[in-house]
């Protein structure tokens, strides 16, 4: 194992103290464990969480600031954060005007959100929750835990934010963030695998010569490993499922979200972005808005992740809304 | 021993713990075969917190013991697993209430409790493949045979769990990350069925040293 550490056991907390020492001036990190917004509580207005296991940078804590989340829970590595951390959070972005949870659709994200959320009703805080499963690659059905959360996190948080930013009662940006879920579809692939900084060696064994098509942000399996393809070959496989199963046709707005999984260089995703462009021109379906970049990772994986989001007036004017945090600013 | 107190409590979570402890390769590798390879590692991190605050937690009161425990176990396990075992010790405080001693009847209603607990937090049913798999007929067996004492009751509940577990295992899972496997997950045994077990026949042993 190769990398930028001291201490297996101390990446997350060196992290994060970094990160706070780095952005001061757009979020605090509070204990345990989680990056709260400068400025919060922020009275009268809806507090939005995330969280999920470390390792997915800049997800979550870089998307705290203004016009998107309010605070965020780190977990462990690739491990669900606990609910004393959204109940630490919930408080801290507590405004009088109610908390939404934005949730990645794991098992064990779920039931710690939804623990944190009752203790957080016990305390006379409202909260409702979301759950974001948008990753066409695992078949969702009575007989799985359900699509993962992937891409479409990211569209939501953005979105969702600047709604909460703009005065949005919690009725409003909660029936919102169901909204983006509901037409939000991703899929993502590897080329090489990732190592968690505790384990010590690589999730997954991969030849030179082939890929996994569909795996998920933690390396897990996809739909199938096969020999390796052009940049072209790779983004029509992730891509036609996505299209075919909202399904995204003509006439269609949408926001294409060309996503690294860590170790692939923008040039690439480039490349694929433009293979995406053409075949969503051949289809009818406009882009209207498009974000390109590494923004939700598994570790040092090579790889990337193709993401669609069907747009309304709503959503494109609030994705266009201004927006200050360390990963993400525009507009102000 | 009639009944079920705090003594009898203590004595059944060191149990559970050591075994734990000794088991956490096992249940690992369990879990590596079939999800995410960290359900020894979180169980052993759990229940050695519990264990380190004993003699803080370990009150007269039943109901506060076991919310004690629940608590901990919430805050330091992680997964799916702290949620599931934490809601399991804090549905048995809700039922022994503030009770210093449970009859085989008020454990049996606290078990059932706290297995009503796990159904509605992780939404899983017989045959899914889970640790309900083991804990459903080890509740089962317990009220069957509580009219025989605590002892009795408590062994008929480890023996079903332990036959519960062993039933699934050639079954697809359908909850989880194991959900994710579809028939790659056929054959394995479930490493939350395999560690509920170890509850039970821990409580079976505590009770039986008294």
């Amino acid at each position: 194992m190769k990398k930028l550490i001291n201490d297996a056991d101390a990446v997350v907390d060196e992290a994060l103290a970094g990160m706070a020492s780095a952005h001061a001036d757009l979020i605090r990190v509070i204990e345990p464990n989680v990056v709260v917004r400068a400025d919060a509580p922020r009275q009268g207005k809806v507090g939005l969480i995330s969280g999920g296991g470390s390792g997915h940078e800049p997800m979550h804590g870089g998307f705290v600031g203004l016009g998107m989340l309010d605070a965020a829970c780190a977990g462990a590595v690739f491990t669900s954060p606990v609910p004393d951390q959204m109940l630490a959070a919930t408080k801290a972005v507590d405004g009088g005007a109610g908390v939404l949870h934005i949730v990645k659709n794991y098992t064990g994200d779920i039931m710690n959100f939804e623990l944190a959320a009752e203790l957080a009703q016990a305390e006379g805080i409202e909260v409702t929750s979301v759950v974001i499963a948008d990753d066409v690659a695992v078949q969702d059905s009575l007989y799985t835990a359900g699509r993962r959360g992937v891409g479409g996190t990211v569209l939501a948080e953005k979105i969702v934010g600047a709604a909460a930013e703009e005065g949005q009662d919690l009725a409003a940006v909660t029936a919102l963030c169901q909204r983006v879920q509901d037409n939000v579809r991703s899929m993502g692939m590897a080329l090489t695998s990732c190592t968690v900084p505790a384990a010590g060696k690589p999730t997954f064994e991969i030849g030179d010569d082939e890929m996994e098509i569909g795996v998920g942000i933690h390396g897990e399996p996809g739909r199938e490993r096969r020999t390796l393809g052009s940049a072209d070959e790779i983004t029509e496989a992730l891509l036609m499922p996505i299209l075919d199963d909202l399904p995204f046709g003509s006439g269609d707005r949408v926001l294409a979200f060309v996503n690294g999984m860590g170790g692939t260089p923008l040039i690439e995703l480039y490349v694929v972005y433009n293979k995406v462009a053409q075949m969503c021109a051949d289809r009818g379906v406009t882009i209207e808005r498009n974000l390109v970049g590494s923004y939700i990772t598994s570790l040092e994986m090579a790889g990337c992740s193709i993401t669609l989001l069907k747009l309304d007036d709503e959503m494109t004017r609030l994705w266009d809304a201004p927006v200050l945090t360390a990963a993400l600013r525009r507009g102000v | 021993m009639s009944t079920f107190d705090a003594a009898a409590m203590r004595r059944f979570v060191e149990t559970f713990a050591d075994r734990l402890h000794e088991r956490r390769e096992e249940l690992t590798q369990l879990d590596s075969a079939i999800g995410d390879a960290d359900h020894g590692i979180n169980m052993d991190r759990g229940f050695s917190a519990v264990r380190g605050k004993l003699d803080e937690l370990a009150v007269d009161d039943l109901g506060a013991f076991a919310k004690g425990i629940g608590m901990t176990l919430i805050s330091t396990v992680g997964g799916a697993s702290g949620p599931l075992y934490g809601t399991f010790f804090l549905r048995l405080a809700t039922a022994f209430g503030d009770s210093t001693a449970a009859s085989p009847d008020e454990l049996g209603q606290a078990l059932r409790a706290g297995l009503d607990g796990v159904r509605m937090r992780g939404k899983a049913e017989l045959d899914d493949k889970t640790m309900v798999d083991a804990m459903a007929p080890a509740v089962d067996a317990y009220d069957g045979a509580s009219g025989g004492g605590l002892g009795a009751a408590l062994g008929a509940a480890a023996t079903a769990a332990a036959i519960g577990r062993e039933r699934v295992t050639p079954l697809v899972a359908r909850k989880g990350r194991a959900s994710y496997l579809g028939e790659r997950a056929a054959g394995h045994p479930d490493p939350g069925a395999t560690s509920t077990t170890i509850l039970f026949e821990s409580l079976r042993d505590a009770v039986a040293a008294s």
